[in-house]
């Protein structure tokens, strides 16, 4: 082990280690706050937040994002909700039952103080969302209205309809902007980050693709902060946007960043199924859809009569079967195994048989279209627009799907990674969710992180470590910029080079193919043995077969495609390593060796309850595994039971 | 279920960048399934072209299910196509037939300029959003969230309009090239709401002459605007932003 993993985990108890930890932290005075210029990567919740709190602060914020605008990013698909422990609903929520209800969600795989963390500051996050003009759901009393999620048996559930990634981005959105007119924030749109600059082991600055016109150009900062989201298309079909990649954060890791828990990954079960070999993303029907909707499957197997003629007690509601006391609101990882378990035995429904139903029928019968309209009513319209057929009528046909990723860049408790100076917000850290996200959970993560944990943290670094001398500050003329510049154009003009004739999505396809029957919801030794030969192959036929047509001086989306790519072929084998040195099954990293008689997650806390954190040693060696250990005070790790 | 495979002749424009002139380009496409969406047809027409040795046609897309505002295709002469409420990406190819031709163009307007092929610059709109579309509340001083209850109803007209995704169809369709359905989603989600009220005089105002000076043209009341939006953004907005903006004029003495 050679990387240092000091998690910094502030004194006393956990309650007050935030404060412990705001009170040792330095501080910067406001009025040199302006000589401090920082990057952030990535506008999205966690980006846009952390760029809009900074910016208000008085640093000189400098904001790059691949999309066209920030408001792109694909924080804005988020449908359900975001958490926060108000006990609005007075059913018995507290920070204590939020923490303890995320650390149990992640099957014990997550760090405690981050975790508490994130629940204290939870209700803050709600009041400043309001405050910025948020829409969230309401009350006829003008209160905020609440829902279910699973694996919580209280409603602290935020929600704006289906949108409330949507209605919390644009809040982000719209505070970056008022920064951006202060002159506070500078945004460059359509600029991939292609790789990070250290002076002095110390994050000093990135280089940046110009997706319009091909320019590479050198940014150079006193401290870097990357916001780059969650690495589920190396699968291919996930619920990401399109665009979503590894990139920014692989390339940190091949500059020494720690890489923790790859290989958690999460598997929504509630997904639009493949419906033809074109397929080019999958589609979430939100998690609150179970809060109403009840999942079934035939008892008869290869049942072919249309839903609706099938009678109740020939119908199999197996989630309520198996789980009684949490129904349809299982978590995730546990309604996508008990969905995988019913359609490979044969029971599943639809032109491949590759799902099962959600149906609404009682709950429309129990309150009226009306009320599932105004609580559903969009992811309604999305999944007719999409199938052709009409909810409301017809049960939903679902199956599970890539998610999103509890794996990330390793950081301590000031988010900061094992590269000085370099910081990691949002679904691009591992630092909360341990093995299994709960829903609703990801937007208080990013939110919390930038709006609320960054602004403070980076003051101490920049106390420490920074320098307010101007003629001592790294310039973008240093020899490092040289350095990781030429290494930029090379790796381009090898893509260049290749002058093959097969598409880059073929590759993208055959790679998420392998991964998903290998490294997806079930996993074995054996399978992932065969992927860590595969992918190889597959990456090396990518470099001697891939096409790329157009001019790299241009805008070029082949070539966009072609370097996330490139970075996937070599990403998914870290997360095969990964999956397949945990020999324990824990939330969604689920190894057919370890499993309970009944087909349940067999965790093994004497051995793993450790974060897994890979070092790169060079191109031809392989990464070396680094090992966190994680310490459980407050909550005793227990088999997790949903019965 | 054997899906029907369809033969179509695309009509789409191409042009290389802001400077070139462009022009339609025709390409006969064939094994088109009913359940692939819109821009999974365009994925395979590219396939096809990039193994052929031809430059893909570019266009911009994200999230695919209607949501980013990213996909910005004018289909057959209207914005996003023919279904209503629906973005080009949620658009599928059931609402098609074999043999059909289809014309496929950017969005055109003065202050939209074509980046390549169907991908245009739309950054004017983060431009009038910066002049003002926000609350001035810095992070860490805010009050509980239930110190300010907001009638449900004005919360959910403040929700209809804040529904907005920012495509640009709006002022794809309009004859005038207008943005004012989209300035107007805005204003009136925050005019809406109390935590808007502090600013709404300026915000309108500020946002009004953003949109003027980027070069959006002025409404006409052609309404094509409403007919487009996927997100069925109501141009009553407008009329309420005209009422706003009149008030604030006359307030401000100006
Ligand atoms: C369909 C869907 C629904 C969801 N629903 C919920 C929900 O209801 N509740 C919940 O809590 N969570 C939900 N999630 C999860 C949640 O939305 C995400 O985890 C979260 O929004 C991620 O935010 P982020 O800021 O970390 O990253 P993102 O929003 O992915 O932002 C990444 C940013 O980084 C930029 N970027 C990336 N790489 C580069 C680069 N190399 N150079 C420059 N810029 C770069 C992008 O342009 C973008 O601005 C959902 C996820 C999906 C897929
Ligand atoms: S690609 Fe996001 S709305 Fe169409």
């Amino acid at each position: 082990m050679t990387l240092k993993l000091d998690a910094r985990i502030p004194d006393g108890p956990l309650h007050e280690k935030w404060d412990e930890c705001r009170f040792h932290d330095k501080l910067v005075n406001p009025a040199n706050k302006r000589k401090f210029k920082i990057i952030v990567v990535g506008a999205g919740l966690a980006g846009g937040s952390a760029a809009a709190a900074l910016g208000e602060l008085g640093y000189q914020v400098e904001v790059f994002v691949f999309h066209d605008t920030p408001r792109r990013a694909h924080s804005i698909a988020a449908q359900g909700g975001i958490n926060a422990a108000k006990n609005y609903k007075n059913d018995g929520d507290s920070i204590r039952r939020l923490f303890y209800d995320t650390i149990k969600g992640g099957d014990y795989r997550a760090r405690e103080a981050n975790v508490f963390r994130l629940a204290q500051i939870s209700n803050h996050i709600i009041d400043h969302c309001v405050a910025i003009g948020v829409p969230f759901a309401r009350e006829y009393g003008g209160l905020l209205d609440n829902r279910s999620f699973g694996g919580a048996q209280v409603s602290r559930t935020f929600y704006a309809r289906g949108q409330t990634g949507q209605q919390l981005l644009l809040g982000c959105y719209q505070s970056l902007l008022r920064q951006v007119h202060a002159g506070k924030v500078r945004f460059h749109a359509r600029k991939e980050m292609l790789d990070l600059v250290k002076v002095d082991g110390h994050a000093r600055g990135i280089i940046v693709r110009d997706l319009v016109t091909g320019e590479i150009t050198r940014h150079a900062a006193d401290a870097v902060v990357l916001a780059t989201g969650g690495y589920g298309n190396v699968f291919f079909l996930s619920t990401n946007a399109k665009n979503s990649n590894v990139t920014a954060a692989f390339r940190a890791y091949k500059r020494g960043a720690g890489f923790a828990n790859p290989c958690f990954t999460q598997i929504h079960p509630t997904c639009i199924p493949v419906s033809s070999e074109y397929q080019s993303k999958l589609t979430l029907m939100s998690e609150s859809l179970r809060n109403d909707g009840r999942v079934w499957v035939p008892k008869q197997k290869g049942d072919q009569r249309p839903p609706n003629e099938i009678p109740e007690d020939e119908r199999d509601y197996f989630l309520e079967r198996r789980y009684p006391s949490f129904g349809n609101l299982v978590p995730r990882d546990v309604a996508s195994r008990a969905i995988k378990e019913r359609c490979d035995a044969g029971y599943g429904v639809g032109a491949t048989g590759m799902a099962v139903y959600l149906d609404f029928r009682d709950a429309i019968q129990r309150l009226g279209r009306k009320v599932i309209e105004e609580r559903y009513g969009n992811l309604f319209a999305m999944y007719e627009k999409i199938t052709g057929e009409d909810p409301y009528e017809v049960p939903m046909k679902i199956y599970p799907a890539v998610h999103y990723t509890m794996g990330g860049l390793w950081v301590d408790y000031h988010l900061m990674s094992t590269i000085p100076g370099m910081f990691v917000l949002g679904e691009a850290n591992f630092s909360d969710h341990g093995a299994n996200r709960l829903g609703a959970s990801a937007l208080m993560q990013g939110l919390s992180d930038g709006f609320f944990v960054i602004p403070y943290t980076i003051g101490d670094y920049l106390a420490r470590h920074g320098t307010m001398d101007p003629k001592q500050k790294v310039q973008p003329d240093h020899p490092a910029f040289d350095e990781v510049e030429s290494e930029v154009r090379a790796r381009i003009q090898k893509l260049l080079d290749v002058k093959g004739s097969t598409p880059v999505d073929v590759f993208h396809r055959r790679l998420g193919h392998l991964m998903w029957d290998e490294c997806g919801m079930a996993r074995s030794k054996e399978g992932l043995e065969r992927a860590l030969q595969e992918i190889p192959k597959i990456r090396a036929e990518f470099w001697k077969d891939v096409a790329i047509p157009g001019d790299p001086k241009e805008f070029n989306q082949e070539l966009e495609k072609a370097g996330r790519v490139a970075d996937f072929l070599e990403f998914a084998e870290l997360m095969c390593m990964d999956a397949l040195h945990r020999n324990e099954s824990c939330g969604g990293h689920f190894r057919v060796e370890y499993q309970t008689e009944e087909g349940e997650a067999l965790r093994d806390d004497e051995n793993y309850a450790y974060v897994a954190v890979w070092e790169h040693r060079g191109p031809d060696q392989p990464p070396e595994l680094n090992k966190e250990p994680l310490v459980f005070e407050a909550v005793h790790p227990s088999t997790r039971s949903y019965k | 279920m054997e899906q029907k495979s369809m033969r179509l002749t695309l009509r789409v424009w191409r042009q290389d960048g802001p400077n070139d002139a462009g022009h339609v380009e025709t390409l006969q496409v064939d094994g088109i399934l009913e359940d692939m969406s819109f821009l999974e047809m365009l994925d395979k027409v590219n396939q096809d072209l990039i193994r052929a040795g031809k430059e893909p046609i570019a266009f911009d897309h994200d999230c695919r299910e209607g949501i980013c505002g990213t996909c910005s295709l004018m289909i057959d002469g209207v914005a996003h196509g023919p279904m209503k409420g629906t973005t080009a990406c949620q658009l599928h190819m059931r609402h098609f037939r074999d043999g059909d031709t289809i014309t496929i163009e950017p969005w055109r307007s003065g202050a939209f300029p074509v980046v390549k092929d169907l991908v245009v610059d739309r950054s004017a709109f983060d431009r009038i959003l910066q002049a003002g579309g926000y609350v001035s509340v810095n992070t860490g001083a805010a009050p509980d969230a239930h110190t300010l209850p907001v009638p449900k109803p004005d919360a959910d007209a403040a929700f209809d309009a804040a529904a907005c995704i920012g495509c640009g169809a709006c002022v794809a369709s309009c004859p005038n090239g207008s943005a004012m359905l989209f300035v107007a989603a805005k204003v009136s989600h925050l005019a809406r709401l109390p935590q808007g009220q502090p600013e709404r005089r300026k915000r309108v105002l500020d946002m009004v002459a953003q949109m003027d000076a980027e070069g959006f043209g002025a409404c006409s009341n052609h309404y094509e605007c409403e007919a487009v939006c996927p997100k069925e953004i109501s141009a009553r907005v407008i009329a309420e932003m005209n009422r706003d903006y009149l008030e604030s004029r006359l307030c401000s003495g100006s």
